[in-house]
């Protein structure tokens, strides 16, 4: 596109959003601070993941975007566009065939492999803010690896509910160390997190801070041995292709409560059909 | 009057962007060897510690060069606008043609772990020399790395700076085109 460098950043905010990266990488689930720019759309609408990508993207990558699981949604959509005008990369709708996966809450069905890499939409980075609204006071009890008020929080719920209620932005704890948030992606989607082959970004542009997770890198959803973690799911197989073991969306089909469920994973979804056809 | 220093990358945005994909690649994956194209760097640096410096280097980080790097002085001024720094603490990279000590450098705080150097050191070779053994995150089981021209203790340097962890130095090895990375993460054993 006439006008715009590749990939809309200029030079000197990719070499700023790559250092902190690379740091990124460096200390797993460990949020580092970027000097977040101004983006042609509205913070809460993927700025953060937009610009990770953006400073990753090269001429040969093929791209895809996908929103709650989907390729056709809106923020899927203008994503994907915008990038094909100011990169002019391939996009595609295909896991298999991404280089680069841009997500905004879910983790692809496929297993990724590791030449892919998952760039995570992170409305809130700090897995603490609704436990310790300052941050001064979280970043402290990161430095100390001080996670009792998340524990405490974890145990009221069981106390009070039977079970941990936490259904989406479960936490984790990765590498051992740092009390991570995996973005509000569905608890069901934690486990695909822990030592996949493909190297995972996070980015949270209206709260400026970055943070990654390498391949194989251990994460592990907090829990207690007597209460494991466990993923929730709808029961139904989905409603088009079948599928018992992916993650569903409940969808409202007429206004007489008429109502079905289906793999949030478009993409899944259709090979499924495809294939089965 | 001197000469002009030698040119920077001859595409800049994909150069460095193919030369940064390189890099993070091998900070994921700790030793993974990647080739770079692109630049002529001056003596003496090889090809791939120019290229980096070219990709991650701006008037944002203070640089530290180690005295034996220092006829690339200018080239560095010139194409990156770093401030070249006397203090190694107070740089966020440094270039170097030998290991240099590590505890010099800035280590981060437990709260901004974040804010430690990275060293860019320039080695022989990683086809041959003493064999380490990697483990950590980014690696699905132990890998081996060969190189040329680090200190024989080097295991025990960069244990202690694994200690350090969430703090510590983070290290990308250069050795002509090639270059590699070391994460404060890696344990590294010698073979």
């Amino acid at each position: 596109m006439k006008g715009y460098n590749f990939a809309y950043l200029d030079e000197q905010t990719k070499r700023m959003i790559r250092r902190a990266l690379l740091k990124a990488v460096a200390i797993p689930g460990h949020q580092v601070p970027f000097g977040s720019r101004e983006m042609p759309l509205p913070y809460g609408w993927g700025t953060g993941g937009i610009q990770v990508t953006a400073s990753i993207l090269g001429q040969n990558d093929t791209l895809k975007v996908i929103d709650q699981g989907a390729d056709d949604t809106t923020n899927a959509v203008s994503i994907r566009h915008f990038f094909a005008r100011t990169a002019g990369v391939a996009t595609t709708t295909s896991t298999a065939k991404a280089t680069v996966i841009q997500t905004r809450h879910r983790i692809p069905e496929e297993t990724l492999r590791s030449d892919q890499i998952i760039v995570y939409q992170v409305p809130q980075p700090e897995p603490l803010s609704r436990l310790e609204p300052s941050r001064v006071e979280t970043k402290r009890m990161h430095a100390l690896a001080d996670y009792g008020l998340m524990h405490v929080k974890l145990y009221e719920d069981v106390a009070r509910l039977g079970q941990i209620s936490i259904s989406y932005d479960y936490p984790v704890l990765v590498n051992h160390r740092y009390l991570t948030s995996p973005s509000p992606i569905p608890a069901f989607d934690n486990p695909k997190m822990d030592r996949m082959p493909a190297l995972q970004l996070f980015g949270a542009g209206r709260e400026k801070r970055i943070y990654a997770i390498p391949p194989w890198t251990d994460v592990r959803s907090l829990d207690f041995d007597d209460h494991p973690f466990r993923p929730i799911n709808a029961p139904q197989a989905c409603g088009l292709c079948g599928a018992a073991d992916s993650y569903k969306d409940e969808v409202v089909t007429d206004d007489r409560g008429g109502r079905m469920f289906v793999c949030s994973d478009t993409d899944h979804c259709e090979r499924r059909r495809n294939d089965a056809a | 009057m001197t000469a002009a220093p030698e040119a920077g990358f001859a595409d800049p945005v994909h150069d460095a962007q193919r030369c940064f994909r390189a890099i993070l690649d091998a900070m994921s994956r700790p030793g993974r060897i990647a080739r770079i194209s692109g630049v002529t760097s001056p003596a003496p640096l090889g090809v791939a510690a120019g290229a980096a410096l070219l990709t991650l280097l701006d008037h944002e980080t203070p640089v530290w060069l180690d005295p034996d790097v220092w006829a690339a002085r200018g080239w560095v001024a010139f194409h990156c606008g770093a401030a070249v720094v006397a203090d190694p603490a107070a740089c966020a990279f440094a270039v170097a043609m030998s290991l240099p000590d590590l505890t010099l450098f800035a280590e981060g705080t437990h709260e901004e772990p974040e804010r430690s150097a990275t060293v860019i050191c320039q080695v022989d070779s990683f086809s041959k020399g003493q064999t380490f053994r990697l483990s950590g995150p980014g690696l699905r089981e132990e890998e081996e790395l060969s190189v040329q021209g680090l200190p024989r203790d080097f295991a025990s340097i960069w244990e202690r700076n694994h200690a350090l962890f969430p703090r510590g130095i983070d290290l990308i090895l250069c050795a002509g085109d090639q270059l590699t990375a070391l994460p404060r993460t890696v344990s590294i054993q010698e073979v």
